[in-house]
């Protein structure tokens, strides 16, 4: 399936379903594209499919035994269910709710822990350029560059999660998949973190499930609402927050659930 | 709030009961050794002689010592191997399938079995079986002993490493995955090297079974009073020692052996709490 590599976007979903037991659809026939170099933001109350979707981007979903996928995600016109997954994991790069950096790996080698995972080698100065300018991207070099060689776990959790995203970005990948990267750390941290955000989206495309429509609000370009499995609306973010065609999305934003 | 005082009572009462039961084990074991101790000194430890006729008396832990450190040890190596990809079969390659439910109930099946079957088992099917290779005469020894010892603690060092390994949050097996690691790097380069400490204790705690075991080994170990001199040869355990003679022991013979009794104690405490604390720190 390889259709016109599209310049706009970078990501093209294609009637995409996905069933964790047969016939039970956490995800129902999503079609939508993702543009490139944005923040799109991926909303809806718990349990309606984010979170599988935006894992379907990098095939993470598939860590589920017995998942059922139909329909296609093209990433750059290539569809990612005919790459290898480590080729695409390394193309679309993850980062978790929780910050969850290796407790066994210093600070240095968690950045490059995408390296030594899948034991590639290189120069120590190759390694040393690679950290500096992750640890920079994230705004964490500053606050780290006299402690390289101490545990991660160190670190207080926001510091985590940028470099959590170091981590992520150090392959250089296109798209960064976030799944609600705020959700466990306090206001200034989250603040931090959604100023790196807005900085990131110059370099990659940026893909954020999250719970909170404030943020969403502020830092998206694009927002899609979800809802029981369905891509109910999906647009530009002014325009989906202040005038919503759905009566759902509606709802959604002035509080009535979720 | 009178049935919460009494409670209370109730439970101190118990515990204290356990307490006082345990320190007198230990009082009475140490009381017991004092004689062997008087007339041999620390000599009583490190020497390997046994001889029980009357008039010539010589008592010597040395060898059971060794029997016991060597057919725990040799076990530990058989077992390492074989619980370590076990628990990394039920507890992460096969997590969560039927597959490892069935394995897992195999494993605690095997963990219950008496030890005195283990024991027939060792003396009716294996030791034919070593006696058929030609390398042993009888079959009888320290090998043929380490190696149903090794069976004996395969479900307990298993079923703790599992345990161990299936600790390991999934949030950093996700952070490799997601990082284009495979399974088998996710396995060597995230699972194994967060529960390393543990799966070591819990190796650690399966040594200090295998020092204590006594009937199956006892059935095969050959009861040598002597050093054993290879690994086919006939040996005992400080365990297997005391089964076979207390009940014709008196007098220094007797305290001898209550000496060893004592010193299996201290060893097997020792080993134990060495597990337990490396248990503590990973958790």
């Amino acid at each position: 399936m390889n259709d016109t590599p599209d310049s706009e976007h970078v990501l093209t979903i294609k009637e995409l379903s996905i069933a964790y037991e047969p016939g039970r659809y956490a995800v129902n026939d999503v079609s939508a594209a993702i543009r490139r170099n944005s923040i799109t933001a991926i909303m809806g109350p718990s349990g309606c499919g984010k979170s599988t979707l935006l894992r379907a981007m990098n095939r993470m979903h598939e860590l589920y035994p017995n998942i059922e996928t139909k329909g296609d995600i093209l990433l750059d016109g290539q569809s990612i269910f005919s790459m290898s997954v480590i080729e695409l994991r390394r193309k679309v790069g993850m980062v978790f709710q929780r910050p969850n950096p290796f407790p066994n790996m210093t600070i240095y080698e968690n950045v490059v822990a995408g390296f030594s995972l899948n034991d590639i080698r290189m120069k120590k100065s190759q390694r040393d350029d690679i950290v500096e300018e992750a640890l920079r991207n994230v705004a964490l070099w500053d606050e780290v560059k006299e402690s390289l060689y101490r545990k991660g776990t160190f670190l207080s959790g926001g510091q985590q999660q940028r470099l959590c995203v170091a981590r992520a970005i150090a392959f250089n990948p296109e798209v960064l998949l976030l799944d609600e990267p705020t959700s466990a750390l306090d206001p200034v941290a989250t603040s931090k973190i959604e100023d790196l955000l807005g900085e990131l989206k110059k370099k990659y495309t940026l893909v954020l499930v999250t719970h909170n429509m404030s943020q969403a609000a502020r830092i998206s370009d694009d927002s899609m609402f979800m809802y029981l499995g369905e891509l109910v609306e999906s647009g530009r973010t002014e325009i989906l927050f202040t005038n919503p065609k759905d009566s759902r999305t509606e709802a959604y934003l002035t509080g009535k659930f979720g | 709030m009178a049935g919460d005082r009494i409670t209370k009572a109730l439970l101190f009462i118990s515990s204290l009961t356990i307490l006082l039961l345990s320190a007198g084990i230990i009082l009475s074991l140490a009381g017991g050794a004092v004689p062997a101790f008087k007339e041999y000194g620390i000599g009583f430890i490190t020497s390997t002689k046994w001889n029980p006729t009357a008039g010539s008396e010589e008592y010597g832990a040395m060898s059971f010592i060794a029997g016991t450190v060597i057919t725990s040890i040799l076990a530990l190596i058989i077992c390492i191997p074989m619980a370590f990809s076990t628990s990394l079969f039920i507890a992460e390659y096969y997590r969560g399938t039927r597959t490892a439910g069935i394995l897992r109930s195999l494993v605690d099946l095997l963990a219950g079995i008496p030890s005195i079957v283990y024991g027939f088992w060792g003396f009716y099917a294996l030791r034919p079986l070593l006696v058929s290779t030609g390398l042993t005469d009888q079959g009888f020894g320290i090998f043929t002993a380490s190696l149903v010892l090794a069976i004996m603690i395969v479900p307990y060092a298993t079923s703790l490493s599992a345990e161990i390994i299936s600790m390991v949050p999934s949030e950093l097996k996700e952070a490799a995955y997601s990082l284009g690691a495979t399974r088998r790097e996710v396995i060597f380069h995230v699972v194994i090297p967060s529960a390393r400490s543990g799966i070591i204790a819990s190796f650690i705690l399966a040594l200090g079974r295998a020092l204590g075991e006594t009937m199956a080994v006892t059935m095969l170990i050959g009861n040598a009073n002597i050093m054993p001199r290879g690994l086919f040869a006939p040996g005992n355990t400080m365990a297997s020692v005391i089964a076979n003679q207390f009940g014709e022991a008196d007098g220094l013979k007797m305290s001898a052996l209550i000496a060893i009794g004592l010193l299996l104690f201290l060893i097997t405490a020792l080993v134990n709490a060495l597990g337990k604390m490396i248990i503590k720190r990973f958790a």
